[in-house]
């Protein structure tokens, strides 16, 4: 499995005796923009978790640049993996920079001093993600399309090759939207990031990704490029609604409208 | 704040708690002042207030500055992995637990190994750790811990520790529990040289670990599934954070009983001026920790001289409606 950024191998995984994956496949090749779409409780989280070792598998195997996740060491994972989660809540008033700050940590050393190239990764990650001028600010007093902005600029301060993304979007605003998944974009043209995308906007994903997996119950009903998978079939099967497919003139790329539940 | 204004706040801090430290070896019944002490520490002074300014003064104070480091550390640590700015080594009942050990420790240690300093304080050690131990068993669901449950499981702990002890000093030997029930409130007393050394070394090791800690104190902060993929391995440093914290309420209870609420007020009054970053909190905490008690115990001993109060007395009385308006303010929050 070289080459490959994330490669799952039949991963089960179940929480007490419910399954929430079951045998779940997948190889997604370093340097590429993954959308992983599918309506609630289809295991996306679970995927996210999974990926970053927050989960341990209950069967199969997952493995990073072709190591073994569950064998690397805590901080050689989060120097290859950064997720960006869903929410986060900190209990003590942690300044921006500060929380920016904290995805240095997998590099310092045991007394966790930071250099000046730490601060300077941290400064840049900021800027790129439009929160510099907020670092300051104490993070819990920030807008949710804030805060998702700040926990981007950590992940992309821990310097990964990987970078997984639990519905990113979910509280921004649409300037905010198109201007996440743009800066994802060019992270990944000027660095080769890798990029998983957990997502309910499947236009923007579309839009963006070089390729989308659709999942229901735990496991890929349909993997492929934007215009393999957004067909009115497979996303009948997974989302149970009809649906219309466009062509987006500018990109190329298929959208969707939604007509009714199937 | 710029790391450069941190650093100097915390020379204020610490140049406050020299001020503490100075204040509080001044007063007491013999009227021994600044000037006494200034000529005892530069080698002069006259013979008889020397002994009772460092045998008796200061190796009192230096041990109320000990345990004042040690629970205010430890509230730091408890509150960053427990994930509650309301922990403090009393209200979750560890305190009370280190105390069960310690006069468990008297009740039934042998009355050779009895003298020993450094009995009491294992003793006190394993009773933090089993009510540590239960503490995380009933509390700790999936890594996140509801205040209400913390509280009530420290509350509960708190009455059975204290029964027990009760308990031990109405029907054990009186000859070996003199003095014991002052011991819930917290009894400062002038302590042996190998007291304080012995006080001395834990807290030092203690305080040496949660400092080097600090960084990850953060992260865990920020909730175990976060600290994991920011790197930390979050069971074993979760264990390092507890054992240590643990290890100093251990030794400031051992020989001055429980003193209650240094450990919430005092990282609660750090944070209002360096914020959350424990690298700075921690030892600002345990160097304004130490000038608290210092004072509080000055006060014990000076207010209704020459009846002395319990340190435990002054610390409660004025955490008791610390806690509960931070408790307040916590409830409307959520």
């Amino acid at each position: 499995m070289s080459g490959a950024a994330l490669a799952f191998e039949n991963v089960g995984f179940s929480y007490g005796k419910l399954p929430i994956v079951t045998g779940l496949s997948f190889s997604i090749a370093e340097g590429s923009v993954v959308g992983v779409l599918g309506p609630n409780g289809a295991g996306k989280t679970t995927l996210v978790r999974l990926a970053s070792a927050a989960l341990t598998p209950s069967r199969g195997r997952i493995a990073v640049f072709g190591d073994d996740l569950g064998s690397l060491a805590s901080k050689a994972r989060a120097r290859r993996i950064a997720v960006v989660p869903q929410e986060t809540h900190p209990v003590f008033e942690f300044t921006v920079e500060e929380i920016v700050r904290m995805g240095r940590a997998p590099h310092l050393g045991f007394l966790g001093i930071e250099g000046p190239r730490d601060a300077a990764v941290a400064l840049e990650a900021m800027e790129s993600c439009e929160v510099a001028h907020l670092r300051t600010r104490p993070f819990r007093a920030l807008s949710g399309g804030e805060r998702q902005r700040v926990t981007l600029a950590r992940a992309l301060t821990q310097e990964p090759r990987l970078l997984l993304l639990d519905e990113p979007t979910a509280f921004l605003d649409l300037k905010h939207r198109v201007a996440v998944y743009g800066l994802l974009g060019k992270l990944h043209r000027e660095r080769g990031l890798t990029v998983v995308i957990v997502s309910h906007d499947i236009n923007l994903a579309a839009r963006h990704c070089d390729r989308l997996a659709l999942l229901r119950d735990g496991a890929i009903v349909i993997d492929g490029t934007p215009a393999e998978v957004l067909r009115p079939e497979p996303i009948r099967s997974v989302y149970d609604v009809e649906v219309d497919i466009g062509l987006d003139p500018s990109s190329g790329r298929p959208f969707v409208i939604p007509r009714g539940v199937a | 704040m710029r790391p450069s204004r941190k650093l100097a706040g915390l020379a204020a801090v610490a140049a406050l708690s020299l001020v503490a430290l100075a204040v509080a070896a001044s007063v007491g019944p013999s009227a021994l002042g600044v000037g006494d002490l200034l000529a005892v520490i530069t080698g002069g002074g006259d013979p008889n207030g020397r002994a009772i300014l460092i045998d008796v003064r200061l190796a009192r104070v230096l041990l109320a500055g000990l345990v004042g480091a040690s629970l205010s550390a430890a509230g730091c640590a408890y509150q960053a992995v427990l994930r509650n700015p309301l922990a403090d080594p009393y209200i979750l009942g560890i305190s009370g637990g280190a105390a069960l050990g310690a006069v468990a420790f008297d009740a039934f240690a042998p009355r050779a190994i009895l003298v020993a300093t450094t009995g009491r304080p294992a003793a006190a050690l394993a009773g933090a750790l089993a009510t540590l131990l239960i503490l995380f068993g009933l509390t700790r669901f999936r890594g996140r811990t509801e205040t209400t449950a913390l509280l009530l499981t420290g509350v509960v702990l708190n009455a059975f520790d204290s029964a027990v002890i009760q308990f031990f000093v109405s029907a054990g030997d009186p000859a070996r529990f003199q003095g014991t029930l002052s011991y819930l409130m917290g009894a400062m007393s002038s302590p042996s040289w190998a007291v304080l050394a012995t006080v001395g070394a834990l807290t030092a090791i203690g305080l040496a670990v949660l400092t080097a800690q600090s960084g990850t104190l953060n992260l865990l902060a920020l909730g175990d599934e976060e600290a994991a993929q920011l790197g930390v391995g979050v069971e074993r440093a979760t264990w390092v954070a507890v054992l240590a914290a643990s290890l100093v309420t251990a030794a400031a209870v051992a020989f001055t009983g429980i003193v209650g609420f240094v450990g919430l007020i005092v990282p609660h009054a750090m944070r209002r001026l360096f914020g959350a970053d424990h690298r700075v909190l921690v030892p600002a905490s345990a160097i304004a920790g130490a000038a608290m008690v210092m004072l509080a115990d000055a006060a014990a001993r000076t207010l209704f001289a020459p009846t002395e109060l319990p340190v435990g007395v002054v610390t409660a009385m004025v955490g008791g409606p610390f806690f509960l308006v931070l408790l307040i303010r916590r409830l409307r929050e959520s």
